[in-house]
């Protein structure tokens, strides 16, 4: 238990420094150990094939390509625009406002009962597979269905307009 | 447009068959080819240890010679020194003294003889204008030095050892 | 219980050291490796004068890199230079704890495994591994706040995730023949050389999956003709342009490891891993202690025959452009493991 309390400190630790660090790349780093400490997290709840499968497209894959985009855009303080002061103040109310609902919905919930795990290998692949082909094969095959729409779009997106060849 | 000469080839570039755009089958020739080069025999020669041997006219370091008796030929006519087309020989003539006759064969010797072993072309015209054919280019490479001085050769580098007798 | 798991963490702690200490050797000796069988390749000799047949060249190159000036350059940031060369050997170096060396020895009336950790993921504990290594180069090339070594490290990140793609693909076809996703289990199933009338090794069941996963090695390692990361012709030193000493050398030395750890997921995965033909026989005739060690013989001969044969192409291929490279991964390499999945599915439904 107090490993997980030490994780999670962590976690909550890299994310905040994911806010605060003034360079982006060093924004996407903290991010990446974010990720990191939520496999451990998986991990420690026996949930082996989540913890990979997190650790391979969100850290190996996903913030890859954040890493890649922010350093090509190469972003320094020469190239960040100026905010006025009008945003940073509607930002202070946003995210007050966020607080506050953060804040009441906290308390207005029962504190939650600790998870506890009735089969121990339920994050184990077999069981998993079991439970995503038999019990809920519908919306994982709609779940696909949805990113593969994604796919296409985004195709669709990057190609550009074939001009038409009047010769 | 006529062709300029008669040597023009139009090349034909085909599209490439599947098997050629499947780089698989170029792929495992070239293997081949680079496998059949594993068990070839080097082709290396172990340099300081093996020397590869230099041909018949190979032109290296000079060497100033000595006739039957021992003695220097050079008489410092600086034939070869005006030959040279990269003004690499000096030279300081000397008249020989009396007693003086077992070493130097001529009257007139060079007492100084340097040649300059970076402005040294090796082009050997020094040993054809040397009318006592003293001077021969039938040494070894002449070797690396860190200093700029220590490519002029003197005559303790030139001079053929001394016969012994 | 307590004793029996210090022993248990104690056993483990000196396998992972001699793993360590094997790789470190592997990786040093196949960069002597690499230079001899260049030189073969060219009818040269290679090096020759350090020790009989130059074989204490490592050593002299470790001396050399050990000794070199340090040089961080004042604009670089100066944490993630150095945190880019060790992140690219850490992980090298720990995708080798899930690779099964050999059977279980028996000593006396004890009992040692040689695998590090067998988790039932652990296809997948490599793959990211793999997808992980990227980020020593990123990270080294992006701190070095150099152009080319920014180009490099680009390079090697899209180049990685377009491989990776291909590479997960053709794993799934083989772990729809294996049935698990555990290294053992997977050297388990190609027990022997032949079993009910057919090849037990997967290469045999999956020659196509092997074909793209050994395509995909080669990119993901940056290796020859995939090593456009750091194309000295376009990129001066590609991401390391700005690394010396040392940190060099981690970055070189992590280029050898990966390719050592990716033989052996290789041959664990597709030619057998420590199993070789008559295998029962030779346990039976040595016993417990030295048959085993006898399959670790066979599996590192496997691995030294792949290593060759990474320096082999190496050797063989030029460099690919990099518009080839990303048609290569994305429209030849994703498409045939895709139907090398259906036609896996296939055949495992109406044949078997």
């Amino acid at each position: 238990m107090s490993l997980f309390y030490f994780v999670a400190f962590l976690s909550i630790l890299f994310a905040l420094l994911v806010i605060f660090a003034k360079n982006p790349v060093h924004s996407v780093l903290y991010l990446i150990l974010t990720f990191f400490t939520f496999t451990i997290q998986y991990v420690l709840l026996n949930a082996q094939f989540l913890a990979i499968v997190n650790f391979i497209v969100y850290m190996g894959a996903i913030m890859v390509l954040f890493l890649f985009v922010i350093m090509l855009l190469n972003l320094n303080k020469d190239s960040e625009p100026i905010r006025s002061n009008f945003i940073k103040f509607a930002g202070v109310i946003a995210g007050g406002c966020l607080l506050v609902v953060i804040v009441a919905a906290v308390k207005a919930l029962d504190k939650s009962q600790p998870v506890i795990l009735r089969q121990g290998d339920l994050g184990l692949v077999k069981s998993l597979g079991k439970v995503l082909f038999n019990q809920f094969l519908l919306p994982f095959e709609v779940s696909s269905l949805l990113l593969f729409s994604a796919m296409v779009g985004a195709v669709l997106l990057a190609t550009k307009d074939k001009q038409p060849s009047n010769a | 447009m006529e062709p300029l000469t008669s040597k023009r080839k139009v090349i034909e570039s085909k599209p490439l068959n599947f098997l050629e755009r499947a780089y698989l089958p170029a792929i495992l020739s070239g293997l081949r080819i680079t496998g059949k080069h594993f068990f070839r025999k080097s082709v290396t020669i172990r340099y300081p240890e093996q020397k590869r041997e230099f041909s018949e006219n190979f032109r290296g370091m000079h060497s100033l010679k000595r006739d039957e008796e021992g003695r220097e030929r050079c008489t410092a006519c600086g034939l070869c020194a005006l030959s040279c087309p990269a003004e690499a020989i000096t030279m300081i003539a000397a008249e020989r003294q009396p007693g003086e006759e077992h070493l130097y064969r001529e009257e007139k010797y060079a007492a100084v003889y340097e040649i300059n072993m970076l402005r040294c072309i090796f082009c050997g015209l020094c040993e054809e204008a040397c009318p006592k054919e003293a001077i021969y280019l039938d040494g070894d490479i002449v070797p690396s030095n860190y200093l700029r001085k220590d490519f002029i050769y003197g005559k303790d580098k030139l001079v053929e050892e001394p016969l012994n007798q | 219980m307590e004793l029996a798991l210090i022993g248990f963490v104690g056993e483990k702690f000196i396998l992972v050291g001699i793993i360590f200490g094997i790789s470190l050797v592997v990786a040093m000796y196949s960069t002597y490796a690499e230079r001899k069988v260049a030189a073969f390749f060219q009818d040269r000799v290679g090096p020759n004068r350090a020790g009989p047949l130059g074989i204490l060249q490592p050593l002299a190159d470790g001396a050399k890199m050990f000794m070199k000036e340090e040089i961080i350059p004042t604009r670089a940031s100066s944490l993630l230079f150095i945190v880019g060369p060790s992140l690219a050997i850490m992980t090298a170096c720990i995708g080798s704890a899930v690779i099964p060396w050999g059977q279980p020895v028996i000593i006396g009336s004890d009992y040692f495994d040689l695998q590090v950790a067998d988790i039932n993921v652990g296809v997948l504990y490599i793959f990211g591994v793999v997808s992980l290594g990227v980020y020593g180069v990123m990270i080294g090339g992006w701190a070095s706040n150099n152009k080319y070594s920014l180009l490099g490290a680009i390079r090697a990140a899209s180049q990685n995730i377009s491989y990776e793609i291909a590479m997960g693909l053709s794993i799934i076809a083989l772990l729809m023949v294996t049935g698990t996703l555990s290294l053992r289990e997977i050297v388990e199933q190609q027990h022997g050389f032949w079993h009910h009338g057919y090849f037990t090794w997967n290469f045999f069941r999956q020659p196509l999956g092997f074909l793209l996963f050994i395509v995909c090695a080669f990119a993901e390692t940056n290796r020859t003709p995939f090593d456009l990361p750091e194309c000295e012709t376009e990129l001066v030193g590609g991401y390391h342009t700005e690394y010396s000493s040392m940190k060099l050398g981690f970055y070189l030395f992590s280029e050898y490891i990966n390719m050592f750890v990716s033989s052996a997921v290789m041959s664990t995965l597709y030619f057998g891993g420590y199993n070789y033909p008559g295998m029962d026989y030779v346990n039976a005739t040595l016993g417990g202690t030295w048959g085993p060690l006898v399959g670790v013989g066979v599996l590192f001969a496997k691995i030294v025959f792949f290593i060759f044969f990474f320096m082999w192409v190496r050797w063989t291929i030029p460099r690919f452009r990099y518009d080839q490279l990303m048609d290569l991964g994305w429209k030849i390499l994703i498409p045939l493991a895709i139907a090398n999945i259906v036609l896996t599915g296939l055949f495992s439904t109406f044949f078997k």
